[in-house]
């Protein structure tokens, strides 16, 4: 599973990042997760508004803060399909 | 337990939860409604402490004002963050794709206003805004609503001067928003865009938020509440303390001659100012009515903190990635000299 974290380095970014990085550790699944702060490589995802979070390459969320319980469910999602 | 209870104990818990809200509600009302009774009840009748003296008025002031705009803010910051639920970068991309160019610019301004935006957004924003070919000045409408009426600044407004200036905020706010982007649009500046900005082109779906449930929906607005009140808290009581400093320590009229109606140029000298500063609008409006009970006329208070508010040198430098210097200054300018103009209006009128 492949998870990135979209953002420049603000606090809302790391905030994303920390649940994201929570929301894998309750539910025992490993991924390769990365942070992407060049703002080229963030308009690759087409988001319009930072934080952003991506799963396997699809955007699940962009400009706000995801609660943990979405976090996880999107999780799930693709690592069931 | 079995699947059946387990739901209908959810469901319990939920209808629980819910309820919590109308009752916080009716606390907050009963804690606003009592407070200039509390806090006198509290300095005169507990503490026995003599009215009139600079002391007390200061301590008065003070107690009565940082309850109150931390009510205040709480609420409003709560309601807009649910009304922001129900609009994102996307969706106001959507809505100002195609409009002619006024139109486009009157949408940016208002859609400024609600969508939700940090200012490191700011270029993802104008990118996504850019490629989909909304027009250069209907997206700095957008980015100059955006910071410049941010709900912090309209709930201290209301707080300490009422209604009436709180609402000729946001409309002057919006109208040099919607002006500023328009004259940015008029003299044909795309050529300061930096290139590479042109040269991404909108390809495949753009995903679209989800829809959020009235549960999700009350949880946005909460950890609304808990992210800005918590990062704004402190710069509200140093700025109210500062005000109340003033309040009861300056004389009225000293700050006449130098921001009163008769200086003309104190309007321009309150934006000349208020551009390179940067504050939150929670250390600056406190500040901003000491200034204005002390004989700075409405006008150049106001010029002074919207160029503070308005233009922040963070988003500034950020903005340089997209645009190139000469369209920065050009937007400074145009933003500063809508102010001034509205500074000057306001001197005349009030």
């Amino acid at each position: 599973m492949e998870v990135r974290i979209l953002g420049p380095g603000c606090p809302r970014c790391q905030e994303v990042e920390k649940r994201t990085v929570n929301a894998l550790a309750e539910l025992g699944i490993a991924a390769d997760v990365q942070k992407i702060s060049d703002i080229k490589k963030i308009m690759e995802f087409k988001i319009l508004a930072t934080p952003g979070l991506a799963i396997n390459g699809k955007v699940k969320c962009s400009g706000r803060i995801p609660s943990l319980e979405e976090i996880k469910r999107w999780i799930q999602e693709e690592n069931r399909g | 337990m079995n699947k059946a209870a387990a739901a209908t104990k959810a469901r319990k818990r939920e209808t629980q939860k819910i309820l919590w809200l109308p009752m916080i509600l009716a606390l907050w009302l009963l804690a606003f409604m009592n407070l200039r009774a509390a806090t006198d009840g509290l300095v005169f009748k507990l503490l026995k402490w003599p009215a009139g003296s600079h002391l007390v008025e200061t301590i008065r002031f003070f107690l009565y004002e940082v309850p109150k705009v931390l009510l205040l803010l709480i609420l409003i910051v709560f309601i807009v963050g649910i009304i922001r639920t129900f609009f994102s970068p996307e969706r106001t991309r959507k809505i100002l794709e195609g409009k002619s160019l006024f139109a486009g610019n009157v949408m940016a301004g208002l859609l400024g206003i609600v969508t939700p935006f940090c200012s490191c957004s700011a270029i993802p924003l104008f990118l996504g805004f850019v490629e989909t070919g909304i027009p250069l000045g209907v997206t700095f409408s957008f980015l100059i609503a955006a910071p410049m009426i941010n709900e912090v600044a309209v709930v201290l407004l209301f707080g300490l001067f009422g209604l009436k200036t709180a609402f000729l905020y946001i409309s002057t706010g919006l109208l040099i928003a919607i002006l500023s982007g328009w004259t940015i649009g008029k003299l044909k500046l795309e050529k300061y865009v930096e290139d590479w900005v042109y040269r991404i082109r909108a390809e495949g779906e753009i995903p679209t938020r989800e829809d959020m449930s009235f549960r999700t929906r009350i949880e946005a607005g909460i950890s609304a509440v808990k992210e800005i009140v918590g990062k704004v808290w402190k710069y509200i009581i140093i700025g109210i303390g500062v005000g109340a400093g003033v309040h009861g320590y300056i004389p009225e009229n000293f700050m006449a001659s130098i921001m009163g109606k008769s200086a003309w140029w104190s309007v321009p000298l309150s934006v000349l100012i208020g551009v390179p500063l940067y504050s939150n609008a929670a250390g600056i409006i406190p500040v901003v009515q000491a200034l204005l009970e002390k004989g700075a006329s409405l006008g150049t208070a106001l010029a002074f903190m919207m160029s503070v508010i308005g233009l922040s040198l963070p988003e500034t430098i950020i903005l340089k990635k997209v645009l190139k210097l000469p369209l920065i200054f050009i937007f400074i300018g145009i933003v500063a000299a809508g102010i001034m103009i509205v500074g000057f209006l306001f001197n005349l009128v009030f």
